[in-house]
This record gives structure tokens, sequence and C-alpha cells, in this order.
């Protein structure tokens, strides 16, 4: 049996637009996914925590308050120092192409800007565990 | 198959205490097969400590904000808490949201609470086919009570009954549960009832009712009674009540030798399963089997054998104790 | 009936001239999936009348020289209207020194952690002479508070400022989640506000209902309708309760809706919302005043539909869609700019946005007639379906016991969530198209967001402000006036004046907050999905 895909979907900071996080949550479920939804207003801390309780293969974080070079590393930071670094951590948001160079090189696997087709994402994701086809 | 991860190291890991190792062996059980038997050998001696708790009740009734704030009571008394929270798997696509860490965010940053979301998946009924094997991680994990709350439609209340030590109904006032509740059999299963939502203007009369229903049950004598209480998960009122009442059902359950007779029962049924459930991937994996079923059928087929006889021929091939081709369906 | 036997003929003429063929390979629905018939004709309007239904939209809606007047006031350079957008800690009641402000203090608008930060901001300004608007909702009492306070203290008595909050907590609940406390308190402080102002700052507008985020939240455009204006209601019907007269409060309520894609369906929209509220007020509010059965709306284009792909359209949209909120009677407008969507739009863009207005007022003549599209019958149509679509959910609200228990019950954030799916999905699949993103794409194009550089000095530099406040003030009068906030919070008074006392001695907002978390406790969204 092939195992399960788990996502994690994370909306960290104090803003509170969720449309395109419960847009991607949903259609990632709806191609096959387990996806783990933590709401609103999560900090680096409460990620990290979630994604390694759950062990999910993948977070994503949806951004667009402009804090992504801050959030981004501290998420990482956090995975590693609790033995989580297997996990791959991509987002999403109005991200400018200099920082998205910049969260590449630090290992954020992928960034997709504003109108992402979702099965886009889910193709990216599924490509990225081979070993659950 | 050669293993998918490193079994014996995250087993060394997970007896250090680290929780990425504990999850990570979770999505072990999660999958089954070789490993999770491994997982399972390994750690049986550690389990039998932890005492657990079923939350079942209608969609809506507050089950995940109740658990989150009875787990914070209970870490107030120091027990470490493990929370098992199912969500239904689509039937459609495979997939599944899992939303109930939404209303435990209170619980993100204590490291004594281990929250662990988990689709239903295969399973019918409203709980993972893996409840039991997650719970007993998690026990062995060091886990002192183990919440776990069931997506709350379907037959996860009679299912929960088996893997709980007291099974909690959660109801609210709205839209007449405790009707549904004596139709959907929770009257029988459940240890303590709690009538969530209290500030509701019909909460005093619809605990009432259950009260009333609860009266009616046949209890032998020195049995449980099944108790009432009201609580506000969302205004925080009635919690202390209901942990109150969950150590009460312990307590009875301990004095009466309930606790050791239950273990054995749940012991033995496991065993049970686990027996069927190898039986049955030995018997899919026959290429023995799978040989002369296919060569039979044109005689079923035709009408000239009648599927029972053609059973109880393969009866005499296939015994317990014989190889029967690979042990495990993969 | 002639008129309405003739049309069926021709109908029945159209449907057999395409033999059961469509015209286009496309659905025809507008934006919010609603159907809409190729031909409309008396038979869609049949049943209504003019004058006794409609009535003439000047008689109680404002002229179109009101219109007018406003549009020029509002693009003379002189302006007289001040805006105010706050940062996230703000909006959110925590200080720029507290730990979930980190990496957001000072990014999406302006820090007030206390008066001094209030003073700081209107320095040198006659508060007596401009009105302003602030966009804050859940901590809406204390930041009215602080700009009192900051008059009072230039000796400008308060019935002499004026100005807007938002102040719409009911639409953070449903879909602009910034909220701090559970929705009996926050409506108590509202109503608070409401009673305040009535007394002592009659020209304040007390509540600003918003529209405009449930739309962007993915929301259709009857469900922007119905829940704006059932949230209005409910404001009504809060203030009643408190033992308000409905006129004294009514007049100062006012509206902000959103100018989506769909030109007829948006103007129908206003329309509809028009009607409704002034039936209401008049039928179930008892409101005598005609001022109360105004319903006064600004519009703002949707900064959802702009698109990163091809930005040089989002222009061509933006005027669509501002027109459709002309048409439909908007007090005032907000066009967006065409690069709104990636950054703080350039200078060039704003300067687009503006002149887009400025040629819908100048060039196109559609202001000089009120409610233009009155009395066609697709118009008149789409809007009655619109009121009896409205009217529905009213009662679905109606059955949860209201407003506030709909929200408990997850009822609006359900909704909108389902609609934002399916219209992502309609979108993907192509079922709507949206040029540039799903049809006529330029290939390989390269989208350019710009690097928004931030100052880090500006979080440093705020935190050290709210320090030095608290080491500057009397710290034992700030304590006793918080203590006093905690004791009225629990009892019935009036909420306001102690608010502005504990603004006078610089308690900080955190701190006011931190005080009434204490008795009001915080909210957690109850369900999703």
């Amino acid at each position: 049996m092939a195992r399960m895909i788990r996502v994690l979907v994370a909306k960290p900071g104090l803003d509170g637009h969720d449309r395109g996080a419960k847009v991607v949550a949903n259609a990632l479920k709806d191609a096959g996914m387990e996806v783990i939804y933590t709401g609103l207003h999560q900090t680096p801390e409460m990620i990290a925590e979630s994604a390694v309780q759950e062990d999910v293969d993948i977070v994503g974080l949806s951004i667009l308050s402009g804090a992504h070079m801050t959030m981004f590393p501290r998420v990482m930071e956090l995975l590693k120092e609790k033995g989580a670094e297997h996990i791959v951590v991509f987002g999403g948001g109005i991200i400018p192409a200099e920082d998205v160079c910049r969260l590449e090189e630090m290992g954020v696997a992928r960034i997709f800007g504003p109108g992402t087709d979702t099965g886009d994402i889910a193709s990216f994701i599924k490509g990225s565990f081979p070993d659950t086809e | 198959m050669s293993s998918r991860y490193d079994i014996e190291g995250l087993l060394a890991r997970f007896l250090e205490g680290q929780t990425a190792a504990a999850a990570r062996l979770i999505t072990v059980l999660e999958n089954g097969g070789e490993d999770a038997e491994k997982v399972l050998d390994a750690i049986f001696s550690r389990t039998g400590n932890a005492y657990r708790v079923g939350f079942t009740g209608p969609p809506g009734a507050g089950k995940s904000s109740l658990v989150s704030r009875l787990a914070r009571r209970f870490r107030s008394e120091d027990a470490k808490i493990g929370i098992i929270a199912i969500d239904p798997t689509s039937p459609f696509s495979g997939g599944a949201l899992l939303g109930d860490r939404i209303r435990m965010q209170s619980l993100f940053e204590d490291p004594g609470v281990f929250v662990r979301s988990l689709a239903s998946r295969g399973s019918l009924g409203g709980i993972s086919n893996c409840t039991d094997e997650v719970c007993d991680l998690m026990d062995a994990f060091g886990k002192d009570m183990i919440l776990i709350e069931t997506v709350g439609v379907g037959q996860s209340e009679l299912e929960i009954a088996e893997k709980a030590h007291t099974v909690v109904v959660i109801l609210v006032p709205e839209s007449g549960d405790g009707i549904q509740a004596m139709k959907a059999g929770l009257m029988e299963i459940g240890d303590i009832f709690v009538m969530n939502k209290s500030d509701h203007s019909d909460a005093e009369v619809a605990a009432m009712e259950i009260e009333d229903s609860i009266k009616l049950k046949q209890v032998p004598e020195g049995g449980w009674r099944p108790l009432v209480v009201m609580t506000s998960a969302k205004e925080d009122r009635g919690i202390g009540d209901l942990a109150g009442l969950i150590r009460k059902h312990r307590e009875y359950l301990e004095d009466n030798d309930l606790m050791r007779r239950k273990r054995k029962k749940i012991l033995l049924s496991r065993v049970r399963n686990a027996l069927m459930d190898r039986m049955e991937r030995r018997l899919r994996g026959s290429e023995e089997v799978k040989r002369i079923v296919s060569g039979r059928m044109e005689e079923v087929y035709a009408g000239r054998l009648s599927p029972y006889r053609l059973v109880r021929e393969l009866d005499g091939i296939v015994t317990i104790g014989r190889s029967a081709g690979p042990t495990h369906g993969e | 009936m002639t008129d309405s036997k003739r049309f069926d003929e021709a109908e029945k003429g159209y449907r057999e001239a395409l033999g059961g063929e469509t015209i286009r390979d496309v659905e025809f629905t507008t934006v919010s999936g609603e159907a809409v018939d190729p031909l409309y004709g008396p038979r869609h309007t049949a049943g209504l009348d003019y004058l006794e239904d409609l009535g003439f939209p000047f008689a109680g809606f404002g002229t179109a020289a009101d219109t007018n007047r406003r549009y020029h006031y509002l693009l003379e350079h002189g302006q007289t209207g001040l805006s105010v957008a706050f940062d996230m800690p703000t909006i959110m009641g925590y200080d720029s020194d507290h730990k979930r402000s980190e990496g957001e203090v000072g990014r999406c608008g302006v820090a007030i952690d206390s008066l001094k930060d209030m003073e700081t901001l209107f320095d040198g300004i006659d508060l007596s002479k401009i009105t302003t608007s602030m966009t804050i909702n859940a901590p809406a009492s204390i930041l009215l508070s602080f700009y009192l306070a900051a008059g009072e203290k230039k000796g400008i008595p308060f019935d002499r400022m004026g100005g807007t909050i938002q102040n719409d907590i009911l639409k953070e609940y449903i879909a602009q989640k910034s909220w701090i406390f559970p929705p009996e308190p926050s409506m108590r402080i509202i109503t608070d506000i409401l009673a305040f102002c009535s007394d002592h700052v009659p020209k304040w507008n007390t509540i600003s209902i918003s529209g405009y985020h449930i739309r962007e939240a993915g929301s259709t455009a009857v469900q922007e309708l119905a829940f704006t204006l059932a949230d209005g209601f409910a404001y009504v019907e809060a203030g009643m309760a408190a033992g308000l007269d409905v006129d004294a409060f009514a007049p100062r309520l006012s509206f902000f809706f959103n100018a989506h894609l769909d030109f007829f369906e948006e103007i129908a929209k206003y329309r509809a919302a028009r009607r409704i509220w002034a039936r209401r007020m008049k039928e179930k509010y008892g409101a005598k005043d005609e001022r109360s059965l105004l319903l006064r709306f600004h519009t703002q284009t949707a900064g959802c539909t702009l698109t990163a792909q091809q930005p040089e359209n989002n222009i061509v949209r933006t005027a669509f869609q501002a027109l459709s909120a002309v048409l439909g009677g908007t007090q005032s407008l907000h066009t967006n700019s065409m690069d709104e969507t990636l950054a703080l739009p350039s200078e060039k863009a704003v300067m687009i946005a503006l002149r887009t207005q400025q040629m819908i007022a100048e060039e196109t003549g559609v202001i000089n007639t009120a409610d233009p599209l009155a009395g066609s019958w697709f118009i008149e149509a789409k809007t009655r379906e619109m009121e009896e679509k409205a009217e529905d959910y009213f009662r679905r609200i109606d059955d949860f016991g209201g407003v506030v228990k709909a929200i408990e019950q997850g009822f609006f954030q359900k909704e909108i969530g389902r609609a934002a799916y399916t219209y992502q999905k309609a979108v993907e699949a192509g079922k709507k198209i949206i040029v540039g993103l799903n049809a006529y794409e330029i290939e390989g194009e390269k989208i350019d967001i710009p690097l928004l550089k931030i100052d880090p000095q500006v979080e440093s530099h705020q935190k050290e402000n709210v320090r030095k406040v608290r080491e500057n003030r009397d710290n034992d009068k700030a304590a006793r006036e918080l203590a006093r906030l905690a004791t009225a919070a629990a009892g019935d008074d009036n909420l306001i004046p102690v608010i502005l006392d504990c603004a006078r001695c610089y308690c900080t907002e955190g701190e006011i907050i931190g005080e009434l978390k204490k008795i009001f406790g915080e909210y957690r969204e109850p369900l999703f999905l």
C-alpha cells in the first residue's frame, strides 16, 4: 500500500488573510493528501511543533504580510532543532523575486506566486515524494 | 521489501524521549505491515500504564474545544497528555482535512502534550484502524492519559467503547441531541454524558432529559450508572467537574478489578484481530490458493461446483503452521 | 400586458432561431455563479410597481448633485480628510514590544501604542478642521480614545471633532479575522461607542459596516450583500437593546462595499442594498428620521480580482468596477492601483487610479443622473432576485438565533469558504475566464514583484518609544486607571469614559486590551470549512 502524503498548511503572522491557505488545503485534500490545517495567527514555534508531532512530509506557509524573510528561516531553524530537518518547506504569497532566490538558497523548496493553479501545487508535492506513488 | 525507515534508530531515539521519533513511529504504525509489527513488538512491554478516555458525540458538539480544555486541566495536575484527533477520510479522493488542531492552539507550546491528527482512512467507523496501536505508542512514550476524539458519526461510538477505559459522550442542547443519542446507541456506551454549551437556554432541560433516560437504564447491582455533567468549553466552565467524573469512573474500574479485566479483554481481542489479519494476508498472498481457485472457477461458473465446496477443499490445503507463500501482503 | 405578450413571442422566436444551440460556449452565470438569461423583458419585472416598490432614488438616497459635490470634494487636492491605516500589532491589540509583534511593527501601517504616538501623528494639525478615517476594528474604542484625548489636549472639545472608525467587528469574525474578544463583549463595546458618541461626539461616524472584506475572502455578491446588511441590522438591534433611540445613532452608520468583476450583478447589489436597508429601518426598526433610512456607502474596487499577470490589464478592470459602483450610486470611491496586489503601489499607478475616477466623473457624464439604469428589465429583475436571495439568508441567520450565534456555528465562514473554493475550481477549469491568468496569457511572462524595503529601525525605534512612555508616565496612576477599567468591564457602565481616562494617563493599547482580556477572554475561531 502506498503511503499517504501528509501536509501541514499554516498561516503565520497576525493578519487574517486565510482565503489562499484554505483553498490550497482543500485542493490538496481533493488531490488525495492528508492535510493538517492549523488555523490563523501561528507563531513559528507552533508551526514547527505541529509539523513534528504530525510527522508531516511537507509544510506550506502562506505569507502575505511581508514577514517572509523572518518566518521561513525561523520555521526551518526550529525544525532542525527538533530533529526534523527532513521536512520539506514550501510557501505561497506575494514574495519578490530577489527574496525568492534568497529563500531557495536557504532551502525553501518552492515559492508559489499569485495566480498559481492549485493543481501545480499538488503536482509539485507529489513529485517531491516519489515513494508515495 | 526493504524498510523505508530505520526502525532501530527510531526506536532508540524514541526511548530517549524524542518527539520527532515518536511522531515518525506513529506514521510507521499507520502504514502497517512488518515495520509496524516490529515497532509494536519493541514497545509492548512498556504499555499498559496510560488511562484512555474516548470522546464522541455529534459533529459541532465542541469535542475538540472540550478535549483541549480538559488537557490543560490535567496538565495543571502534571499529567502527561496524548491526544488523538480523528477526522474522516474523503471517500472520493482518499485525502483528508484534519482541522482539530485549530481548537487546540493553547496546547501547542507545551511539550507535555502530544497531539496527533489521524485520518480514518480505510476504517468504516469514525476512528482510525490503528487507534489502538497509536495509543500504545503514546503509552510507551510515557503519557499518563490519552484522550481520543472520534469523528462522531457512524460506528465510531461503538468502536471507541472497545478501546477506551472511559467513554465520554458530548452532546449539545440544540437539535434534540438527546433523542439522537438514544437512537444512535450512545446511551449504551457512555460512561459520562456531557451537556456542552451550558450557557444555552435549553441546556438544563436537555441535561435533565438525559438524566431521565439514564434512570431507565438497567444497571446491575454495584454497576456503573452513567453520570451527567454540564460544561461550557467556550467559557471554561464545568471542566473541573468533568475531570472529577473521569477520575471517579477510573476509581470505580480500579476498585472493582475492572481495569485488569478490561485490559485482558482488550488484549484477547487484539490477539484475535491480529491473527485474523495475518491469516487474511497469508491467504491473499498464497500462490497455491490463487492457482487452485482460478483453476476451478470454471466449474463454479458452470454451476457444477458450489463456492462452499471449493472452500472446503481449500481448507485442507491452507492450515496454520504451514508456510503458504509470503507472509506479508506486499 | 401586450408588452409582455410581445416579449414572450420575441423570446420564443429567439430560442427557435438558435435551435437549441447556445450562443457562446460558456456558462451564462454571473461571477458569483448566478444564472443569467440571455433575454430580459417585462415578464422579469412582472408585479413590480415602480412608484410603490422602488420610489425615486433621490427622495431618500441622496441626489446626483450630492454625489457630484462629494466627488469634487474628494478630488480637490486640498484634502480635509485624513485616513489612517494601522500596522497588524495595533490592529490585534499588541504593543510594539510584544513578542507576537516581532517582524510586523510598522509594516502595513502606522504603529500606535499610546496617546503619545497619536499626538505625534497629528502634530501641528488642527483636529477641529479635518476629519479622520481610522481603519480599526477590534481595538476601535481605544484608538478613538487616543484620538479624542489628543484633540482634548489641544483644547478641542469632543463635539468639534469628526471622523470615522471602521469598528465593524462582526465582519472580522466572518471574514477579515482580526478579532480580539469574543462576539458578545465586542458587541457591548460597540454599543458603548454608539452611546458615547451620540452624546459627546455627534459628528463621528461610529461604524462602517463592511462587505468589502467579506467579498475579498471569497464570498459571492449575494453573500456580500446579505451578510453585510445582516451585520448592520445586528448593530441596530444591539444599539436599541442597549436603550438607544434608533434615530440617535442610525444616521451615523455607513457602509463599505466591494466592486467586483460582474458589472450588472454589482449594480444590482448596490441597488438591492439600499432598498433592503430603507425598508427594514422603517418597517422593522421604526426609524422616523429620513437620514436613518439612507444607506450611505463607500466602495473600493476588488483587490482580489487584480492579477499579477499582465498588470496593466488591472487598470481597465478597475475602471469597469469603478463604473459599476458609480452607476450603482456609491457616495465615495477608492480605485485600486494596478500593482496593488504585489506591493505598495508605485506613484504612477496611484496617479492612474486617481485619473480613472476623474475620467468617470468629468468625461463620461454618468454621474449626472441618479440611478441611470432604473427601469431596465434586466437590472430590475436582477435587483429583485438579489433582494430575495438576501432575504433567504436573513431567514437562515434568524434560524441560528442571529448573527452572533451563526458566527459561533461557523455558518458564514463555511459559506464563504465554499464559495471561494468553488470559484477557484471554476477558474482552474476554465469555466470562468480571467484575462491574462487562464486565457490570453503571454508565454513565459515573468512576474515582477518589487522588493519592499522596510527600515528595520522602525521596529526598534517604536519599541524604544513604548519603553519611554512607560518610564515617563505616572505609573501609579496608570495602574489605578487600569484597575478601574477591569471593574467597569466586569460591570455594566459605559467603558469609553474609563478607556479615555486610561488613554489620558498614557496607558498603552496592549495594557488596556490586557485588562479587558482578563474579563472578556479571547476569541477562538470555532469551526472551519
